[in-house]
This record gives C-alpha cells, sequence and structure tokens, in this order.
C-alpha cells in the first residue's frame, strides 16, 4: 500500500508538472509594456513553486516508500524533533518567500503607484448589468458631465450623460473599449448598480468597478487587435456573458475614430471590429 | 499494567478532583430526549454535529457535481431536474441564475456546515475533553445550545432553498462572499434570487455566528481549566492545540461577521445605507434606489474577509493537528519538533488575522495597503512550511503502518502542500492582477480549505470511529474509499491551476453554448479549455460515487463493524485509556493522571512501542507526575516529552 501510494504521489507530482510546462493552457500573449515584467514574475514564481511542490511531494512519496513497517519488530528512530533544522528550514522559506513577496510588489507599483503618464489617452468606464459603457471625451478633451438622475436605458442614455453641458456635445458613449497601440490609457471606472470587474486577459490585469467610486488604473497597450472583456465579479444572472470588446488601434485610425461624434464612432467601430478579428496566438 | 495504571489513578483521584472544579458531575440521562436529542454530554453533542455535517456535506456535494454537469454539457435536457425544478430548470435546462444559486448555496453549506462543523463542533467536541482527562466540557448546557443553535441556522439555510423568494432558484444567488451592493439591492434591480433567500442566507449565517461563538467560549474555558493532573499545555496532545487556536479565532472572527451580516439586513430591510453607495441607477430611474446613500460596498468586503480569512484556518488548523496526531501514531514515532508544530500553529492564527485584504487587491482598497497585505501573506508562508518540514521529519526513520486514517492523513500532507504553496502566487499584488476570480484560485482554496482539511476528517472518522461507537469501520472498504478519492480530488483541481492561467473566470454558469449542435466558446480566449472542463467533470463524479462508499462504510459498521478494543491502534493519548465507547463521565470515575507528552511511540527499552501518557515510569510511580527523570530521546523539541 506505502509503495503504491509512493507512486502515485510521484505520477502526480509529474502530471502537474506537465501540465504548467505544456504550454497548451498558459496566458494569452501579453499586449501591455507591463506584460513582459509580469510574466517575467509569474515564470520566477512558478518555479520556486514547482520546486518547493515537487521536493515536498518527492520526498513525501520516498518517506512513504522507504519507511514503511516491514513487520520485522524493528522500532522507529526515537526523535523529537532537531532544532537545528527547523532554524535552517523556517530561515530558507523565510528569506525565500519574502525575497518572492517584494519583487512580486513591481508590476502592482508600476500600474497602481505611478501616476499616468501626461500624454495618456483618457476613457471613463461605466459598467451596468450587463454591458460595457466606454465614454470618450470627443475633440475637446472633456468629458460631458454625467448625473445618474438622467440615465435611462429607454433612450440609450446609459451613463446619465447631461446634453445641457456643452463639453458632452462631441462625447461619444460606445461599448467597445478604444486604445491607441503604443501609447499610454488611462481608465476611470466605476459602475451604476452593482460591483463589476474589468477582465482582458492579454492584459495582465484586471481592477473591479465600484458603484460610488472612481478607480483609475493605466497601461499602454502594444500590439493592435481585438481582444474580448469580461466580467470577473458576479454581478448577476447573465454574468458569464457580460462580454465587449477591446480595440487596439494603429495611431492615424485611432485619432481619426475618436474624434467622430457618437454615430459615426459607433459605425466606424463596427467597420474595425471586422478589420481586427479577434486573435490569440 | 493496566492493573497499576488503575491503582495508582484511584490514589489520585480525590487530589485531581480538585484540578476539575468547573466539572459538573451529572448523572447519565435515562430518557431518549435527554439522551441523545438534548443531550448535555459533550460526546453525544460530537456525534450530533459530525451528523449534522455529514447531511450537509452530502448536499453540498450533489450541488457541486450539479454546477459541473452544467459547465460540461449546457443546454442538456435533464428530465430529472425538469420534474424537480420546473422554474430553475425548465424542460430540464439548467438556468444561469439557477446555477449561481448552486454556487452559492454550494459554497455556504460546505464553508459553515461541514468544514466548520465537523472538525471542531464534531471531533473537537467529542474528543478535546477525553484527551485532557475531562468528563465533560466546562459548560455542558452552553455546549448542548451550541449544537442546536448550529442546527436551527442549518434548517433555515435549508429553508433558503424552498423559500428563496424567486422559483427559478434553489437560494440566493449572492455568492457565499455576498457582496453588495448586489446582496443589498439585488431585488430591487431584479435579479432572481435576491428576495426572501438572501434575507435567510444572512440570518442562517448570523445564528451560525452565535453559535460558532458559543462554541468557542467553550472550548477555550475547558482547554485552560479543565486538564486533568499532569497535564501541562506541552504534554497535549496537538489536536487540542489545533482545536484551542481554532477556538481562538472563532471567537475573535464570528463576532465581526455577524456584526456586518446584521447591518447588510438593515440595508436590505429597514432601508440603512451602510453598504450602498448614492447615485445607483437601473437604467429606468427606479426610486426605491433613490433612498440610499453613503454607504460603502468595499466596506462589507472588509468586514467580511476578517472573519472570512481566519475562517480559512478555522477550517484546516483542526485537520493539522489530525494529521500529525495520526502520523505519529501511525508512524509509531513521535511527533517532529512538537514545540515548533505549537508555535507554527500559533502564528498561521495569529498571522491570520492580518492578511484579509489580499482578498480585495483588486477590489478598489488602496493599492499601499495591498501592498502592505502582501509582504504579511507571504509570511503565512513560512509557519505553514514549518509544519510541512515537521510532518515529513515525522515520518523519516518511521515504521509506517498503511491504515485507512493513515493513508488519508498522508494524502492530507500531500494535498496541503499542493493547495497551499499556490498562495505563493496568490499572495503577491503583482501576480493576482491576473489570477484574482479565476479557477487558479478556486484550485488553491479547494486544495487546501476543501479537500485537505475533508482529508483531515476523513482520517480523523476513520481514526476515532472504533472509540466512538464501539466498532471498527471496515478497512477494505476504507481503502477502496481512499484511492479513487485521492486520484479524483487531484484530477479535479490540478487542472483547474491550468484553466485559471488561461484566464477561465470564476461564477460562470457556462463557458460554452450549443448552437446547431456546435460547441460553440463564449470567449474565444478559453478556447483551450474544454477538454480540460470535460476531465475535470468526469473526476468530480467519480471522486462523487465513491463517497458513497464511505457513507456505506459508516452505516455499515455502527452496526456490524467489527467490535474493537479500547485501543485498537495502539495509541498513547488518553482517549486510548478508557472504555470502548467511552462511559458517560468518560473515565468510569476514575480521573487520568499524565505522565508524559502525547506522542512517545518507540520509546527505546520500553515493553511496547508505545507509552501512554498514563503510563508512570517505574521510578516514579509514588513520585509528583511531574518531577521525575524519564527516558531522554535523542533530539531536541521534545519539551514535555519524557
Amino acid at each position: 500500500m506505502g509503495r503504491a501510494l509512493a507512486v502515485f504521489i510521484w505520477v502526480m507530482t509529474i502530471l502537474s508538472v506537465w501540465m504548467f510546462l505544456d504550454g497548451r493552457w498558459w496566458f494569452p500573449k501579453s499586449i501591455t509594456e507591463h506584460g513582459p515584467a509580469y510574466d517575467q514574475q509569474f515564470v520566477l514564481t512558478i518555479v520556486v513553486v514547482g520546486v518547493a511542490f515537487a521536493a515536498a511531494q518527492v520526498a513525501l512519496g520516498y518517506a512513504v516508500w522507504r519507511f514503511r513497517d516491514t513487520g520485522d519488530g524493528s522500532r522507529a528512530v526515537y526523535s523529537h524533533g532537531n532544532n537545528r533544522m527547523e532554524i535552517l528550514w523556517t530561515a530558507i522559506t523565510a528569506v525565500v518567500f519574502i525575497t518572492v513577496a517584494v519583487l512580486g510588489q513591481r508590476v502592482w507599483a508600476g500600474l497602481h503607484f505611478e501616476p499616468a503618464p501626461p500624454d495618456s489617452n483618457h476613457v471613463r468606464v461605466v459598467a451596468q448589468q450587463f454591458q460595457w459603457n466606454f465614454h470618450y471625451a470627443g475633440p475637446d478633451g472633456k468629458f460631458g458631465r454625467t448625473d445618474p438622475a438622467k440615465i435611462s436605458d429607454e433612450s440609450l442614455n446609459f451613463i446619465g450623460l447631461d446634453s445641457a453641458d456643452p463639453a458632452a456635445a462631441d462625447d461619444a458613449v460606445v461599448a467597445t473599449l478604444v486604445t491607441q497601440a503604443g501609447r499610454p490609457v488611462e481608465l476611470n471606472l466605476t459602475a451604476r448598480d452593482v460591483t463589476h470587474s474589468l477582465w482582458v486577459p492579454p492584459l495582465r490585469f484586471k481592477q473591479d468597478l465600484v458603484p460610488g467610486l472612481d478607480i483609475k488604473v493605466h497601461f499602454k497597450p502594444l500590439q493592435v487587435g481585438q481582444y474580448e472583456i469580461a466580467c470577473a465579479e458576479l454581478c448577476g444572472q447573465q454574468h458569464y456573458k457580460m462580454k465587449s470588446f477591446m480595440l487596439v488601434l494603429p495611431e492615424d485610425e485611432h485619432r481619426q475614430l475618436t474624434s467622430l461624434p457618437q454615430a459615426q464612432f459607433q459605425a466606424q467601430v463596427t467597420q474595425l471590429l471586422k478589420k481586427y478579428p479577434v486573435k490569440y496566438d | 499494567m493496566a492493573e497499576a495504571e488503575v491503582t495508582h489513578q484511584e490514589a489520585h483521584a480525590a487530589e485531581a478532583h480538585a484540578h476539575a472544579p468547573g466539572v459538573h458531575h451529572h448523572a447519565p440521562p435515562s430518557g431518549f430526549i435527554r439522551k441523545y436529542i438534548f443531550s448535555i454530554d459533550h460526546k453525544v453533542i460530537g456525534i450530533q454535529y459530525l451528523l449534522l455535517a455529514l447531511v450537509s456535506v452530502f448536499v453540498g456535494l450533489v450541488m457541486s457535481v450539479l454546477m459541473r454537469m452544467n459547465l460540461t454539457w449546457p443546454g442538456t435536457e435533464w428530465p430529472i431536474l425538469g420534474t424537480l425544478f420546473p422554474d430553475g430548470a425548465p424542460n430540464g435546462v439548467m438556468s444561469p441564475e439557477f446555477y449561481l444559486s448552486l454556487v452559492t448555496m454550494h459554497g455556504t453549506i460546505m464553508v459553515f456546515f461541514v468544514l466548520t462543523t465537523a472538525p471542531q463542533g464534531g471531533f473537537g467536541n467529542y474528543f478535546l475533553p477525553i484527551q485532557i482527562g475531562a468528563d465533560d466540557m466546562a459548560f455542558p448546557y452552553l455546549n448542548m445550545l451550541s449544537f442546536w443553535v448550529t442546527f436551527v441556522g442549518l434548517v433555515v439555510i435549508l429553508a433558503a432553498i424552498f423559500a428563496s423568494g424567486s422559483p427559478s432558484t434553489v437560494g440566493p444567488t449572492g455568492g457565499w462572499t455576498g457582496y453588495p451592493p448586489l446582496s443589498a439591492v439585488g431585488d430591487i434591480l431584479n435579479v432572481p434570487g435576491q428576495g426572501m433567500g438572501m434575507n435567510l442566507w444572512i440570518i442562517s449565517i448570523a445564528i451560525f455566528c452565535v453559535a460558532s461563538l458559543l462554541g468557542a467560549l467553550n472550548f477555550i474555558v475547558t482547554l485552560l481549566n479543565l486538564r486533568t493532573r499532569g497535564m501541562s499545555l506541552m504534554r497535549m496532545p496537538l489536536t487540542c492545540w489545533a482545536w484551542f487556536t481554532t477556538a481562538i479565532l472563532a471567537l475573535l472572527s464570528f463576532p465581526v461577521l455577524l456584526a456586518a451580516g446584521i447591518l447588510l439586513l438593515l440595508d436590505r430591510t429597514a432601508g440603512t445605507s451602510f453598504f450602498v453607495p448614492g447615485g445607483l441607477s437601473n437604467g429606468s430611474g427606479i426610486e426605491a434606489l433613490k433612498t440610499y446613500s453613503g454607504g460603502s460596498p468595499i466596506l462589507w468586503q472588509h468586514l467580511f474577509w476578517f472573519f472570512g480569512h481566519p475562517e480559512v484556518y478555522i477550517a484546516i488548523l483542526p485537520g493539522m493537528g489530525a494529521t500529525s496526531h495520526i502520523l505519529s501514531t501511525f508512524a509509531r514515532k513521535p511527533v517532529f519538533g512538537y514545540r515548533a508544530m505549537v508555535f507554527a500553529m500559533f502564528a498561521i492564527g495569529l498571522l491570520g488575522f492580518f492578511v484579509w485584504g489580499h482578498h480585495m487587491f483588486i477590489s478598489g482598497m488602496s493599492p499601499y495597503t495591498g501592498f502592505a497585505f502582501s509582504i504579511l501573506t507571504l509570511s503565512i508562508g513560512v509557519p505553514s512550511a514549518i509544519k510541512t518540514f515537521n510532518w515529513l521529519g515525522t515520518l523519516w526513520g518511521a515504521r509506517i503502518r498503511f491504515t485507512t486514517p493513515m493513508l488519508f492523513a498522508i494524502g492530507f500532507v500531500s494535498l496541503f502542500v499542493a493547495g497551499g504553496i499556490t498562495g505563493l502566487v496568490l499572495g503577491q499584488t503583482s501576480l493576482d492582477l491576473s489570477m484574482h476570480d479565476t479557477y487558479f484560485v478556486l484550485a488553491h482554496f479547494h486544495l487546501v480549505m476543501g479537500v485537505a482539511a475533508i482529508f483531515g476528517m476523513f482520517a480523523g472518522m476513520y481514526f476515532w470511529f472504533p472509540k466512538m461507537f464501539g466498532r471498527m469501520m471496515s478497512e477494505r472498504l476504507g481503502k477502496i474509499h481512499f484511492w479513487p478519492t485521492m486520484i479524483g480530488v487531484y484530477g479535479i483541481f490540478i487542472p483547474m491551476h491550468a484553466m485559471g492561467i488561461v484566464g477561465m473566470p470564476r461564477r460562470y454558469s457556462q463557458f460554452h453554448e450549443v448552437i446547431n449542435g456546435q460547441e460553440v466558446m463564449i470567449y474565444e480566449f478559453l478556447r483551450t479549455t474544454p477538454g480540460l472542463v470535460k476531465f475535470v467533470t468526469w473526476s468530480a463524479i467519480v471522486t462523487a460515487l465513491a463517497q458513497l462508499i464511505f457513507l456505506f462504510n459508516f452505516v455499515y459498521s455502527i452496526f456490524r463493524g467489527e467490535r474493537a478494543s479500547d485501543n485498537p491502534w495502539d495509541a498513547t493519548t488518553l482517549e486510548w485509556t478508557t472504555a470502548t465507547p467511552p462511559p458517560h463521565d468518560n473515565f468510569g470515575g476514575q480521573v487520568p493522571v499524565v505522565y508524559r507528552g502525547a506522542y512517545e511511540y518507540s520509546v527505546p527499552g520500553a515493553p511496547q512501542d508505545f507509552v501512554m501518557q498514563t503510563t508512570p515510569d517505574e521510578t516514579e510511580a509514588n513520585a509528583p507526575p511531574d518531577g521525575a527523570a524519564g527516558v531522554q530521546g535523542q533530539g531536541d523539541g521534545g519539551n514535555g516529552h519524557r
């Protein structure tokens, strides 16, 4: 029984490690500036984790194989422990874990501690059950005022844009996130009903959108294309289908698109979504 | 030897009584109701808790299988579901809200009514007093009250299945974490499963909090005051340390959840605004939302996780205790580094109170706070690693007897490592950015606080069953239960890591739709996962079916199992010194006197390969139990062991 268990533990360990190495089940390729740093930290951590996991399982399997009671009447080693070894392995794990923990703050700090670069594009994001609204300021660069009291799904004013505000006249609100390749973008996130979470796997981050809070995140997309947006915080029965798309456009297409008023903006986005089909490799 | 022990105990009996002033020497009850229903005997209450958890675990298990079926074969017509739930599964096709209510109820029932009740309320209640040599808990009536309040909590949560308020669900749909505003204003937003079921969910949890609080007080007082003569803290079995630490965690964390639950209930029913901000809209200017203003959804998350993270340790610590205990017993070797194990357990418990924010990295909480929580979180890895090393140290040089409880205890160690180690990934703010709310998280916490904890319970059940019911469980069936369970749980949860890396979000009722017989992925980025999803589901079905073997073994052995001797495992602690099953007052009027630590196996020169805690050394038969020199083992850490 002991040998069977040892063999199972080893086989399970090999299969688990294989699953991570196989490559079929890995992130979609990163498309942001901070992506490579994320991937690097992930690989470093998964190597540390993998080595610790494999070492512990192999040792467990070995102990189970080697130290079974053979019925020869001999007794186990009578030992209550070894303080030197306790101190040694405590120190080693402490150093390794804390080092990994400190390294693991780098991408986080870049995303959250540093302000968005001054040349960033700005997009307001207002999530609702079960739809994404992306608000663009238009050529004047100023977001029109919004007011929850003016929200009306019936008249397609999903975010309560106040038409009395002159800054709102050239604004566009569409269901697609439009960004520009090579230029940072700052998202200003909020939700109008319940908590949602913006999740685009190739961006390597997600962020909750919380009613009553304006949360800022910034990133720099690099790879032109179309990517899927999913909701990652349980928001109700259609949560699994709260889907939209993000476009990363070349500079000229981005400039041209974001200067369009609502109706043309919408039509142009539809064209671009066809031009850049979703493709992960 | 037994004879000498009895005489010795008699000699100390009168004296030892003075050490246990809090015990009520109640006479054994005679009527059925006082004996088995409203019993104040901790042993009966322990079994009541275990049966409550057993019922709950099968409800939760069936729900998880239903979820897996929907994820794998969405849109399939299951006639039996259509018959049972004509609204939730019209024509037998599960609705998304039905799925979400399964998510919520599975989590709630498993976390509260299984993982919190069985290891602590069940095994702890039964064996803590016996292992410290007491004849009952400190407050037997309070103990009875704890169980019956828990029972009411279970009735209320089960009522939420049938009185959910929306016919299409089997309970609330907010997840076991119940984040507002969804859980507060979901009903106004017309989300199914946010009506009466949600209120019942909150009420049930509040009731559960009260019960746990009473239980925790009782455990702490019992352990501190009712230890028998010679049972110094450092001679206690590690199980007692685990139950003690768990009780402290419960005492400090459940009140916070209780308060949060009451506030949420007020938000739902009394028009308060603790967790709901102003300016909400449903898109048509509904009046009911306009009364809310000034609340914070994130406040709920802080309160919930201040409880929720210690809760993880409430679930797993008793499993750690049982595993240490059982590993040592069947390794025939003292626990390696007993003192380090005790400190590690306390360190885990203490640090567990300072890391709740790692559940909230992407919640919108201050990123600087996230930084601090992250470093603290990874520090918890250190005492966890100490425990793992010490378990391996216990096995090193052992003479392992592969009984069923030992198999599950070894399984616990393997699963604890597999599940715990990925905390190193999720605990980093940066990496959590991508991993949060994916199947990677599901894999991590199910392995650790779900499956490992359950393995700890299985180990405990197979180990202590003979003492509780006077009969052995079938070893053959036990092993037939172990193998598919061990292989199955890895088959379920290892692939979930891969799904999470690919980006699969949790709490999705389906990932593909069947259109004209073709499976079409809703999200293209998940295109490589359907094979894994099927594999996981089949693993889950096999694992779930294997639990029927356990159920059969459990029921069969109660009535037909082989008669158990008083000490069938050649173990050392006090529960094995008394009759099987123990008499009403545990030790038949005797008060055990303890002479040594809990894990004296393979002591050189001893007549057998185990020396019981009550066995005096020949030289000290008349000496005070705390003073004399005993056999010195090689190596350190054996403080309290002589």
